[in-house]
């Protein structure tokens, strides 16, 4: 069952005590604030699961049903509470079960840290039964791993995992743990969390002067538009963020994983960034004269035809990672730095704005965009629901207070595109991997992270059916998510490239379902299946409305096409209404 | 942009599964890494890695930003051949009587600043240092004497315009760097040094 965020404190181990590497392991955790765990257990861990028998009031495990969903769950809740996400996974194919969602937390910053076991080190490179050599495994998608082979080992390593996953650019981190390391014994004194090492630099020194640079630019703008992504969350700078956009008056666009860090209905909030993103921001990102991206990467998805994007501007880019600075897009001026730090020193230089006329070009096009598309999709006249109208329903239902979970496709870009945020961490989606599979484990951890706020997640047929079997860790847990399956009957983003650049050759995109309710039940969780306008509204309530989990199958249009977008190769300014 | 060879020194810590780290930096933009050096520096505990690459600066200036990210690195420089002073070794097994029959032993080495490491009966190993045009020079030259094995070492380079990494380590050392710490003393010549 959930537990209430726990306030139980173990007092501090000041006295030496002698434990086994996996009760080091457990009050290391303890002592870094961790209060859920995702996990599965295997040989090559079950010395840490047996000595969470005796933690079991101190530490909330979660036992998935795959360590996919494990992972999943853990950038769930991650992404939701702001802390970070811990998994438990055996060796050898338990570990390698984590590969995609540690590529998926690499690529979208998540802060992470996995524990593998592995077999035992006498045994490492032998071929032993469940070994892999998940180090180099992971090493292209970890921002560090770490192979533990003595239990005096342990406390450092664990200390730094948690420093290097949350600090400066968060990201996951994977620390292996050989089985003897588990099981010997060693003295164990007082745990000390790392803020320091020496060949690590989290956060580059801010430089006034760029900012000054940066000010003067923006002074001087008559066009300037903002890009924000997941840094503004990341950093914790919502507030910030709001001050400097309310003061220079500057129109502000996000990119998907930056959604919600300002509110969907702020005035200067012009919409969203990239492919399927909005028009105007899409063509005004050639036509303005500053742009500042903060907290974002210029991700392909978000800028098409590189040489072709915003060649007219002057580029400002404020970003934590050196790395990404004059990484796709030039800068000229680079503001190294956490924007919590930056930006309230570049709100300080700048003039107060309104830019009326410039905002206005923002609204001219939003107005083309609702009369070719959004009109037509979130308030249709035919007779099929589509999946807009779905989630401007949840809209009017969750105000925009709900933690919208979306999975990978049609119904995740319409989504981010429709659904309505008040609060940062609302929108949690697989950005930079796309991963399929995401949403149910996500939603799962989300809601642990996040008891007090009601999470919905949205998902495709195909998505669903590639961790489904996370509906038993809702069964067996209790946890209350709302799962919107939105049911085209196809995998729709390849149905729409088939249809739009392969002459409609539809390879293999006629994916077949369960009955989803059936399913459900099955696992005791509630659902139901509408495909009619009459009654999505109230079932829509009643799924909101139900103590606890709930399934909820919306059979929608079979071939509709996302739009706005921009096509593969395209610049931004040529975006497609249709 | 044109491709040139790069010399890139990293500062590392000593830890396992580094160089996996980095290799991977090139081979997924496959890269060829030409020539990779990695041995301990002047200071206790810290590696210091030599990698030369053909390629546009604009790739290597991302390359390199991207091997400080990891988080055992502590510094990165990247330099053109004319920056840098640099040396290969390479060794030369050749027959001892053919060479010492045919050749002026003493001329040649001499003409090619090498020297004798090992002269047994049956084989002579010479040993020389230098660019690579200098020891490619002494293949064809100990070619027609039955030139039976030959090793070259991976390059290692000294950077001119450094002022030694024993400064910068001391502010890497600091558990709090404070905004008086000068770590780039190129600030405001980005196109010749970055920092994190």
């Amino acid at each position: 069952m959930l537990t209430q965020e726990k306030t139980t404190q173990l007092a501090p181990e000041t006295a030496l005590q002698t434990m086994s590497g996996a009760e080091m392991t457990l009050r290391a955790l303890l002592a870094e604030g961790v209060d859920t765990v995702f996990g599965y257990p295997g040989g090559a861990i079950i010395p840490i699961y047996d000595a969470l028998y005796d933690f079991q009031q101190e530490l909330n495990h979660v036992l998935v049903r795959h360590e996919q969903g494990g992972i999943h769950a853990a950038q769930g809740y991650a992404r939701a509470s702001g802390k970070v996400g811990v998994v438990f996974a055996t060796s050898g194919p338990g570990a390698t079960n984590l590969v995609t969602g540690l590529a998926d937390a690499q690529i979208d910053s998540t802060p992470l840290v996995c524990i593998t076991g592995q077999v035992f080190a006498h045994l490492l490179g032998t071929d032993a039964f469940q070994e892999t050599d998940i180090i180099n495994i992971t090493t292209p998608v970890t921002k560090w791993n770490f192979q533990v082979t003595e239990a005096s080992q342990l406390p450092e390593a664990l200390a730094k995992a948690f420093y290097i996953a949350r600090s400066g650019r968060p990201g996951p981190v994977l620390i292996d743990i050989t089985k003897n390391a588990q099981l010997q014994k060693h003295d164990f004194a007082e745990y000390k969390p790392c803020n320091h090492i020496r060949s690590y630099r989290p956060a580059p020194i801010v430089r006034p002067e760029y900012v000054a640079q940066a000010a003067e630019l923006i002074n001087q703008a008559r066009r300037p538009f903002v890009l924000w992504g997941q840094g503004v969350t990341l950093g914790k700078a919502e507030a910030e963020f709001r001050a400097f956009v309310e003061k220079s008056g500057i129109p502000a666009a996000w990119t998907i994983l930056g959604a919600g860090a300002l509110p969907t209905e702020h005035p200067l909030n012009v919409g969203m960034l990239g492919m399927h993103g909005n028009y105007g921001p899409n063509v005004l990102t050639n036509e303005c004269d500053v742009l500042i991206a903060i907290g974002m990467r210029f991700d392909d998805r978000v800028t098409g035809r590189l040489d072709k994007y915003a060649k007219q501007a002057q580029v400002i880019h404020l970003d934590i990672d050196p790395t990404e600075i004059d990484k796709n897009v030039a800068a000229t001026v680079p503001v190294w730095g956490d924007c919590k730090e930056t930006l309230p020193m570049l709100t300080e230089l700048i003039e107060a704005k309104t830019h009326p006329e410039w905002r206005q070009r923002f609204e001219q096009y939003q107005a083309e965009e609702v009369a070719a598309v959004i009109q037509d999709e979130l308030f249709p006249t035919s007779d099929e629901l589509t999946m807009g109208e779905v989630i401007q329903q949840l809209n009017e239902l969750t105000h925009g207070e709900a933690i919208v979970v979306t999975d990978v496709g049609q119904h995740q870009m319409v989504a981010c595109r429709y659904a309505k945020f008040n609060h940062a961490r609302s929108n949690i989606t697989s950005g930079g991997l796309g991963t399929m599979g995401f949403a149910l484990p996500a939603a799962i951890g989300a809601k642990f992270g996040r008891p007090d706020r009601p999470v919905v997640a949205i998902i495709g047929d195909g998505g669903i059916q590639m961790t489904i079997q996370e509906l038993g860790t809702i069964m067996q847990t209790g946890v209350e998510v709302k799962i919107i399956i939105l049911n085209n009957q196809f995998l729709g983003m390849v149905r729409q490239w088939q249809e739009l650049f392969h002459e409609r050759r539809y390879s293999f995109v006629n994916i077949a379902s369960p009955d989803y309710v059936t399913v459900a039940s099955g696992y005791s969780i509630a659902g139901k299946r509408v495909s009619e306008r009459g009654e999505l509204k109230s079932s829509l309530q009643e799924m909101l409305q139900h103590p606890g989990s709930f399934l909820l199958e919306v059979m929608v249009t079979r071939e509709n096409n996302i739009f706005p977008m921009v096509p593969q190769g395209c610049s931004v300014s040529e975006i497609r209404l249709r | 942009m044109t491709r040139q060879e790069y010399n890139i020194t990293a500062y590392t810590e000593n830890q396992i599964g580094l160089l996996n780290r980095i290799a991977i930096i090139f081979s997924r933009r496959k890269i060829n890494i030409e020539s990779l050096n990695t041995s301990p520096s002047e200071i206790e505990g810290i590696h210091r890695f030599n990698i030369v690459i053909h390629e546009t600066e604009d790739v290597v200036r991302k390359i390199a930003k991207q091997i400080e990210k990891q988080v055992e690195v502590l510094k990165v420089y990247f330099n053109t051949n004319q920056e840098v002073i640099w040396q290969e070794m390479a060794l030369y097994k050749v027959p001892t009587d053919v060479i010492a029959e045919k050749a002026s032993v003493e001329r040649l080495l001499r003409e090619h600043g090498a020297r004798a490491v090992v002269i047994r009966k049956d084989y002579t190993v010479f040993e020389t240092t230098g660019h690579r045009e200098e020891t490619d020079t002494l293949i064809k030259v100990l070619q027609p004497y039955g030139l039976i094995e030959f090793v070259r070492s991976a390059r290692i380079a000294i950077i001119k315009h450094s002022d030694g990494f024993n400064r910068k380590l001391r502010e890497f050392e600091r558990t709090e760097p404070g905004s008086e710490v000068v770590e780039n003393e190129f600030l405001n010549n980005r196109d010749e040094v970055f920092s994190m």
